[in-house]
């Protein structure tokens, strides 16, 4: 057998919370896609603002690749936490740069306080120095770390290039990294980076969100680009009045999306129901975390999946879809703006810590865009008509001599209040038709990843972040990955296809219970083992490999 | 067909006789057929409701409309503010809805100077679930929930909305009418967040007619422009205690506004897209 050698490199960084470790790891992962590699970033903090250990991973590889391995070439230390903590994940020929007045090791010592000292800097140039060294070590070009370091560094520029250059030139080139073979410099975002472009793509005209971790950085984002964009992005008072706010812009024909977490998404529930039932577009990104209640506000989990589905009084159709690559989070982002607009329901993309907060290159074209949904509506105009799919046409008030009411009560086909029962029974059975129609739609190619060996009999099944680490998983064992990117409703006819062949299932979830597989279960299928996570971190691929070798022959 | 007569619709109206809320609908349809003469179209107008008695207005008038939560009136009404600052957008709520259960979103409506109008149709009861105390409710009401008299004293919901940053406050009565159409006017046509508190009877679970028609006064609003006086006047009736009850225009003041005036420009999202990816490394 041929043996593919995969060309790859693994950095930790730790630090003090404050220390700018979050950065730092950005500059790191910014210099491996400047090179042309793949770049995987995962960020681990704690809930707080200064102190308390930080740390990222970032991996670079000439494949696609969605997760952290724990073979550590280089760790970089800001402080003696980050050698405890990390130095057994040291790869046997791996080395230790590290700041020598506040670690002490043996490797490469950076004296970074003389460094700064003597080009007049602050603390927080302590990072660019040890990053510089770290170059140096690898033997990645000073031009090309130049380059990065002006780009990235836009304050005080000329102190850091002099720290830089210092730093650099303590250090004896060990390594010599060179261009990835791609040769191909691939776009490097966050995960709610990648969701907010796609929400661009898809058209939203405004974007609503009260700050919760590990949502933030979609609001945060969209807002720094809202001028450039032509949208509005509104922090209001609390999540219930995002989400009522945003019903408010859907009713005057402004395509609007939210974003919050599990707690944040516990008080939009009766703002989700009455979209369900006043029929009102709205697009909802839930990035979960760690719960129950406030939980590990930092820490990432998919216990939110049933709760997705289900929450809000009544019974009304929803679509939730959750994408596990750069790729997914823009164009599922986009259609969840033509979905929402098209059949006028909750459009949901389910994230989580580990994917929002994650760092990832990805590769997308924007031109490829598919055109936005438009409504035809007919007058004398009636809010709720009824028609042979359940979809009324929308209008956006003004309209001259057409009243346009929604209504949160059951309502008759103009919008006004009822308590008829025949009356109720025609607006329930046009939600259902909606929900037929939605499902009609979503069961297609694209709504289930298969991966791997695609013919195995054993198949991982997982959704949203975990596919990354699974994938590897699948990859080195000859398994199957399965799946599924839309969740609701679920795409029964593209699961059936992609499982087709299998004769045991291996759940993998970051949840205690294993929620995908009350799901699955309902469409006949039963998992032979459950691979459960819920400690807030993600999975390294070699965790997992360990744990699926033992449920397997 | 003339406006005025297409402006009520024919669906079945279910307020108990009496109800204040037919003054308040009566006032309204006037207001709007006034506006409508000095170029407002009424197409413009939309109309936001939260749940209980008070809302049912929206179902009647054949106008714009969104019926949507207890207490959510106004967040649904800013979005629609925001994103559309052309239109007309007035509130309905109940005291329950609007002073218990929404009330941050009053508060902060009011320190935004969000140009919408609110009318809180308060009776200080609630009356669509059968009769219990509400924020305004005096202190000893006995209500289905407080049977042995409440122990809370009411909200000074002027003093609240003048502390708030509320850059029109009235009160008014629904059996002044031509009092209560001018405010609600008034109300409307103020540059800012306007905020009206009706005082009517619930006349199944509240009926506090003869009380309020010995009590009430319309107060001069030649100070109206100066907070301190609006305290004052605020302060001339706590919602409890038997005194004079001053009507009218407390405060009304000019300052900045939200929605800003805006150039929204519709650009090429998909260039937009490629400089993002341009300058994402």
């Amino acid at each position: 057998m041929e043996v593919k050698i995969i060309t790859e490199y693994s950095v930790l960084i730790g630090g003090k919370a404050g220390d700018g470790i979050s950065q730092a790891g950005q500059l790191i992962a910014s210099l491996f896609s400047e090179l042309g590699y793949h770049v995987y970033q995962y960020i681990d903090y704690p809930s707080l603002i200064r102190g308390g250990h930080n740390f990222c991973i970032i991996r670079a590889a000439e494949k696609p690749i969605m997760a952290y391995r724990d073979g550590i070439d280089v760790i970089l230390a800001l402080d003696q936490t980050t050698i405890d903590l990390h130095q057994k994940k040291l790869r046997p020929n791996g080395t230790i740069i590290y700041d020598k007045k506040r670690v002490k090791d043996t490797g490469h010592a950076l004296d970074i306080g003389d460094i700064i000292e003597k080009y007049h800097g602050i603390r927080i140039m302590g990072n660019t120095a040890i990053i510089s060294a770290f170059c140096g070590f690898m033997g990645i070009s000073w031009d090309i770390t130049e380059q990065v370091f002006r780009r990235k560094l836009q304050k005080k520029t000329d102190t850091n290039i002099q720290i830089a250059q210092e730093a650099y030139s303590q250090i004896s080139k060990s390594m010599n990294i060179g261009p990835s073979v791609n040769g191909k410099h691939l776009p490097l975002l966050s995960g709610n980076e990648w969701i907010s472009l796609g929400l661009l793509a898809g058209g939203i005209d405004a974007y609503i969100a009260y700050p919760m971790t590990p949502s933030s950085g979609i609001l945060h984002y969209l807002a720094s680009v809202a001028h450039e964009a032509g949208i509005e992005v509104i922090h209001p008072e609390s999540e219930i009045a995002v989400i009522l706010i945003a019903l408010g812009f859907s009713y005057a024909g402004k395509k609007t999306a939210v974003g919050t977490s599990g707690g944040g998404f516990c008080l939009m529930t009766e703002g989700l129901s009455l979209a369900g039932m006043a029929e009102i577009p709205i697009i909802i990104v839930l990035s979960q975390r760690a719960g129950p209640s406030t939980g590990l506000p930092t820490y990432s989990s998919q216990s939110d999946l049933l709760f997705a589905c289900h929450a809000g009084q009544g019974e009304f159709p929803r679509w939730i879809a959750s994408p596990a690559t750069s790729e997914e989070a823009y164009a599922f982002s986009a259609e969840a703006v033509r979905i929402a607009w098209k059949f006028q329901v909750p459009a949901f993309i389910l994230s989580d810590k580990s994917f929002s907060e994650g760092i990832f290159t990805g590769e997308i074209n924007p031109d490829e865009t598919k055109e936005s949904f438009q409504s035809s509506p007919s007058f004398p105009y009636r809010r709720y008509e009824d028609t042979p799919n359940g979809i009324s046409p929308i209008l956006a008030p003004p309209y001259v001599h057409e009243t346009i009411k929604y209504n949160s009560y059951t309502h008759d086909y103009q919008g006004i209040t009822t308590e008829d029962p025949e009356m109720t029974v025609t607006m329930v059975q046009k939600r259902i038709r909606k929900t037929e129609q939605l499902l009609k739609y979503v069961d297609k190619p694209g709504a289930v990843h298969l991966g791997g060996k695609e013919s195995a009999k054993i198949a991982l099944l997982c959704w949203g972040s975990p596919r990354g680490v699974c994938s590897e998983v699948a990859e080195e064992l000859g398994l199957r990955v399965v799946s599924p990117v839309v969740i609701s409703p679920f795409p029964t006819e593209e699961f059936r296809k992609a499982m087709t062949g299998v004769d045991k299932i291996i759940l993998v979830e970051e949840s205690s219970t294993g929620q995908l597989n009350l799901i699955t279960a309902r469409e006949g299928y039963k998992m032979d083992h459950v691979i459960l996570r819920y400690d807030g971190r993600p999975f390294a691929v070699e965790e997992l490999l360990d744990q699926v070798t033992r449920c397997i022959p | 067909m003339s406006s005025e007569d297409n402006l009520i619709n024919s669906v079945q109206n279910t307020w108990c006789p009496g109800c204040g809320n037919f003054s308040i609908q009566h006032a309204i349809k006037a207001v709007i057929l006034e506006l409508e003469q000095e170029g407002i179209p009424k197409e413009k107008i939309v109309l936001v409701s939260g749940i209980g008695c008070h809302a049912k207005i929206v179902d009647y008038f054949n106008l714009n409309s969104f019926y949507s939560l207890h207490g959510r009136t106004i967040p649904v009404a800013t979005g629609i503010k925001m994103a559309n600052p052309d239109l007309t957008v007035i509130c309905f709520a109940g005291d329950g809805d609007l002073y218990a259960e929404g009330l941050d979103h009053l508060i902060h409506a009011a320190k935004r100077n969000l140009d919408i109008t609110v009318i809180c149709h308060n009776n200080r009861v609630y009356g669509l679930t059968t009769g219990q105390y509400t924020p305004t409710s005096p202190h000893g009401f006995s209500g289905k929930s407080t049977p042995d008299g409440l122990i809370e004293y009411p909200l000074n919901v002027i003093e609240l909305l003048l502390g708030a940053g509320a850059s029109f406050v009235a009160r008014t009565y629904t059996r002044r009418l031509p009092h209560l159409k001018r405010v609600l006017k008034e109300a409307i046509i103020h540059h800012g967040f306007s905020h009206v508190d009706v005082l009517q009877i619930c006349a199944t679970f509240f009926n506090q007619t003869a009380w309020y028609d010995e009590r009430v006064y319309e107060t001069s609003e030649s100070n109206s422009d100066r907070f301190e006086f609006a305290c004052k006047t605020a302060q001339q009736w706590n919602y409890n205690d038997d005194t004079k009850i001053p009507l009218g225009i407390f405060f009304r003041f000019t300052k900045p506004v939200l929605p800003e005036k805006k150039d929204l420009t519709s650009k090429d999202r998909i260039s937009v897209i490629k400089s993002l990816l341009d300058r994402a490394t």
